[in-house]
């Protein structure tokens, strides 16, 4: 039998609550309870494995995560990186949750607020947002056909699922579920595009297989196509299971005849069901023919004809105390809050990969089942926990925990990471405006727009779309950067940019070039920076010159194309 | 942070760095001995030139003919200087062949564009669990990597779409440019080298102060990129890429002018494209890629071939293998010429042939390699390799790796930490280097 993990009650090695840990608890609760709900109390003057820190929220999940991280920090002696100021944290809620960086306005506005739950009250209206659907259709548009649309895939067909999935917060297991099964027109039902994009060759549904393993159950059985895997329990016979749930499936691409060019042009695709029944076979290393039957985790499955396979297998993948689409999701989103997630790689979720918090990592997997798979509140959950709110800056007491260097997260501060193609764009279109200069209508912006986020994805795209906690940069994206028509268009200064309004707008020169860190770096500038600015500005007697450079070097730099 | 251990260097390409360091700070009256040798040194260093046939050429009908078979088609074979005959198109190559070889037992099965075109880069058949890096990005990692006074990338790839560097990271992906050598966004416009240094100087302070934030590597590491970035805009080596400089002879030997519409047609663009090539190994780049497309020849092949493509590709491979041979290059410079895969030795109604992997022929030469031989061969009627050993493109970037001194035992580490073996494992072909 295979390692059954939906079964397992607990498949890490569950950690022990000690007296201690659990005294701790009763403490916070104890404090919650007298404190008012937003009651906001800065973590100054506490010891490591005390805090009562709060964004607002009181939810107890966000406690428990604030607690099991916290002993780890205990258990490996080192202390956590104090919190981050709001302006740091409100970059980086805003890139994570809605894609962009915030607009000078909103920064400036929240800078102010004196509401002690104002980061709660963010979190929640981030959620809410327009940018969340659209940030989240973008990633997992990504995710599941990849960055470039490979051919007969609907780009549009399979947004709409996502934009419908996020814009309703529909269960995540319902969407899982829809992808798995989907069949019929790929502009009909987008939901097939993902499973279109796995059958670009002909390799009876192996990259279908992999992918959908791998994506939503966070398992890679790919290399048991033609192996026993080296380090765990899975077997070729596994992979081959799985692979004959998807053995029904086919794909028809239309063609059209074309009035125009007299020619036959491609139509729509659709994914349809076909004729298969009985077991698949494959060969093993020494030559040997064998078979195998769909079964899940153990779990046999009629054979017949008259069986819908991928039915049962999307009926099996949602069903269960603990899913493995459950345990992915989570740590897929833990790594995409923080850089890094329980397991690394996030999705190889397997015995023979250590788990930085098992106790927590399962916890707050049957709490999104519980949930309901409720895919915001577990970004609430994670986004108001004290470690999130941390700064980036490492301290000598935390130099340790280097999960670059393959020792375990232990998150005493957020890790540092790339921007993605799509935010590193929409966020300078957001500080720049640069498809407004010189442009007065709406349609001639949009074109530009989506003109340049198509260079972007171009020179900025990664081979599996997935984010990256390294950074990879290459020439051509500096060369863009410093030369391409977007930034040169966003230090123009011709009205409608960004820079046109704050150069034409209110205050003194100091005030402005504050205004342009807030613009960019969403922060203001320090002392030094300040007087750093003065000298360029007494040295040159070209003001403007001055700004445009300031600006160009500040969209330029490591702090505006990092989210930390 | 991942960018220096994520792609796996192995012990063996550390201690190289380590040793290529060490090499750089030489007793001081030793350094004006070297720059003076420079160029002579660069002359001799290793370098690679692919001529990539997108599309899929026609080897029986350029490299392998069967005048005797119905297969055969229009054209006759004849004599070269090497002990091997080659298409009756292709006269001037002909007179250089004593340089050149050609493998007619390459037996690759994959058909379809995409997974061939993979297949031939990388030497993997693609899979989903990785993806491979182009020969290109290996020699880049394993070669460019070392060369510290190169201000260019070490793989340059020149009118075609690109390819992966896969698990060694981007720092290895092509770099791309077309055949008139333009690079996208390497013009600061109007700004001229004063507002430029303004800029750069404030970019300067800004990228510090993140550095020095205690946020880890990665602050350093785009800072790292900048610099190539503006080292790249502002280097003496950005002259290769400029063919113009080149007396109008030379570049007329390229391109076959003035014959086949001289520099605007699709040959003067192969062949300026080989002259940039030649510059850009002159310089010090490793690999280049040089990519001529038009070989999808489902119908109308011979017309084609005997008007357009052929007449190209002979001026360009005679005139790149005998400039190199003049200058005292092609002893270090290899030469290979393929596409994804070759065409159907059967003739269709159409005139053409479609798509073949069963039996067709990659050309290589230079680099050391003896030249003048056919390796292998076909049956009769070019349907299958009829000699006793076939070969797979894991075999000819061995052959590739033998000539510039990559270690064949070399192993690279995917993502996930498979180790993976240079060239899928292939042997060098040892008719070649031996």
């Amino acid at each position: 039998m295979l390692m059954d993990l939906t079964r397992t009650k607990s498949i890490f090695a569950g950690q022990i609550t000690s007296r201690l840990e659990f005294s701790r608890k009763v403490m916070i609760l104890v404090a919650m309870a007298v404190l008012p709900a937003t009651g906001f109390v800065p973590a100054i003057g506490l010891g490591a494995d005390e805090s009562s820190f709060t964004t607002g929220s009181s939810d107890v999940i966000i406690q428990e995560i604030n607690s099991q991280v916290r002993s780890t920090w205990k258990d490996n002696e080192v202390d956590p990186s104090p919190l981050a100021d709001d302006s740091e944290w409100m970059r980086r809620v805003y890139l994570d949750i809605v894609g962009h960086i915030p607009p000078v306005d909103d920064v400036e506005k929240f800078m102010a607020d004196k509401d002690k739950a104002k980061r709660t009250k963010l979190i929640d209206r981030l959620l809410d947002d327009p940018g969340y659907t659209r940030n989240w259709t973008t990633i997992w548009t990504n995710l599941c056909i990849g960055q470039q649309t490979p051919r007969r895939v609907s780009r549009e067909g399979m947004q709409k699922i996502f934009r419908e999935a996020f814009g309703k917060n529909r269960p995540w297991k319902d969407v899982v579920a829809d992808l798995v099964s989907a069949e019929g027109h790929y502009e009909e039902n987008g939901a097939v595009n993902f499973l279109l994009a796995q059958m670009q060759d002909q390799d009876d549904g192996v990259q279908m297989t992999a992918k959908t393993t791998r994506l939503f159950m966070g398992m890679q059985v790919q290399c048991t196509q033609c192996h026993d895997h080296p380090f765990n329990d899975w077997k070729q016979d596994q992979f081959w299971q799985y692979n004959s749930f998807f053995r029904q499936t086919a794909k028809v691409d239309h063609r059209r005849f074309d009035q125009k060019s007299g020619r036959m042009v491609d139509d729509f695709s659709e994914i349809v069901e076909r004729n298969f029944a009985g077991p698949v076979y494959f060969e093993k290393r020494s030559g040997l023919m064998k078979v195998a039957y769909p079964v899940y985790f153990g779990t046999e499955v009629n054979p017949d004809g008259g069986t819908d396979r991928r039915k049962e297998l999307a009926r099996l993948m949602t069903t269960g105390e603990r899913p493995m689409i459950s345990v992915a999701y989570i740590n897929r989103l833990w790594a995409h809050f923080f850089g890094y997630g329980f397991t690394n790689p996030i999705d190889d979720i397997s015995t023979h990969i250590p788990v930085t918090h098992p106790a927590l990592f399962d916890r707050l997997a049957d709490e999104f089942v519980k949930s309901g798979y409720d895919c915001k509140q577990a970004m609430r959950w994670i986004a108001n926990s004290e470690p999130y709110n941390l700064t980036s800056r490492g301290t000598k007491k935390n130099h340790l925990d280097n999960p670059a260097i393959g020792e375990a997260a232990l998150f005493t501060h957020v890790y540092v990471k790339s921007l993605t193609a799509e935010q590193l764009y929409d966020s300078l279109i957001i500080a720049t405006n640069a498809h407004k200069s010189g442009r007065s209508g709406w349609e001639q912006a949009e074109i530009q727009r989506r003109d340049w986020l198509q260079q972007f994805v171009r020179t900025f795209g990664t081979d599996d779309g997935e984010e990256s906690s390294s950074f990879d940069g290459t020439i051509p994206q500096a060369l863009m950067m410093m030369n391409g028509p977007l930034v040169r268009d966003a230090v123009n200064v011709k009205p409608g940019s960004q820079l046109h309004d704050l150069l034409t707008g209110k205050g003194n020169d100091v005030q402005k070039v504050q205004k342009l860190y807030l613009t960019a770096l969403g922060r203001n500038p320090t002392k030094p920076e300040l007087a750093n600015a003065q000298k360029f500005f007494q040295g040159n007697q070209d003001t403007l010159a001055v700004y445009q450079d300031l600006f160009w070097a500040l969209l330029n730099s490591n702090e505006f194309v990092f989210n930390h | 942070m991942n960018l220096f251990t994520s792609s796996g260097m192995s012990r063996r390409h550390f201690m190289g760095h380590l040793a290529a360091s060490a090499a750089t700070i030489p007793a001081l009256n030793f350094i004006s001995h070297v720059k003076a040798n420079a160029a002579e040194l660069k002359k001799k260093q290793k370098a690679c030139i692919l001529m990539w046939m997108s599309g899929g050429p026609p080897s029986i009908d350029i490299w392998d003919l069967k005048p005797d078979s119905k297969n055969g088609g229009e054209f006759k074979p004849i004599s070269t200087k090497g002990n091997l005959q080659i298409s009756e198109h292709m006269p001037k190559t002909a007179a250089v062949m004593d340089n050149l070889s050609v493998i007619r037992a390459m037996s690759t099965r994959e058909a379809d564009h995409g997974r061939g075109r993979y297949y031939m880069h990388t030497s993997y058949i693609p899979n989903p669990t990785v993806v491979h890096p182009a020969f290109g990005s290996v020699v880049s990692y394993e070669v460019g990597s070392k060369r510290k006074d190169l201000e260019i990338p070490a793989f340059i790839s020149i009118g075609g779409g690109g390819s992966s560097p896969g698990f060694l990271g981007m720092t290895h992906s092509p770099f791309l440019v077309d055949a008139s050598g333009r690079i996208n966004n390497a013009d600061p416009g109007d700004v001229g080298p004063d507002r430029m240094e303004q800029r750069l100087r404030m970019l300067g302070s800004v990228e510090d102060g993140f550095i020095r934030s205690d946020r880890g590597e990665s602050g350093q590491a785009h800072k790292d990129v900048y610099l190539k970035a503006v080292n790249l805009m502002r280097s003496k080596q950005m002259e290769a890429f400029k063919i113009e400089q080149e007396k109008k002879e030379v570049v007329d030997a390229y391109s076959g002018a003035p014959a086949q519409g001289g520099m605007m047609g699709g040959g003067g663009q192969f062949g300026r494209s080989l002259l940039m090539a030649r510059r850009l190994v002159e310089s010090g780049v490793p690999f280049v890629e040089v990519d001529f497309g038009g070989w999808d020849l489902h119908a109308n092949v011979f017309e084609t071939l005997k008007n357009q493509r052929l007449p190209a590709l002979d001026a360009g491979i005679a005139a790149l293998t005998s400039d190199l041979k003049q200058r005292g290059m092609l002893n270090d410079v290899v030469l290979v010429w393929m596409g994804e895969f070759a065409r159907t030795p059967r003739i269709n109604q159409d005139v053409g042939r479609d798509h073949w992997a069963n039996s067709w022929s990659v050309m290589i030469g230079g680099g050391g390699l003896k030249g003048g031989l056919a390796i292998g061969e076909t049956d009769k009627d070019g349907l299958s390799v009829s000699s006793p050993k076939s070969y797979q493109p894991g075999d000819v970037w061995a052959t590739v790796a033998h000539a510039m001194g990559i270690p064949l035992d070399t192993v690279h580490k995917s993502k996930n930490g498979r180790p993976m073996k240079l060239a899928n494992g292939g042997t060098a072909i040892q008719e070649l280097v031996g």
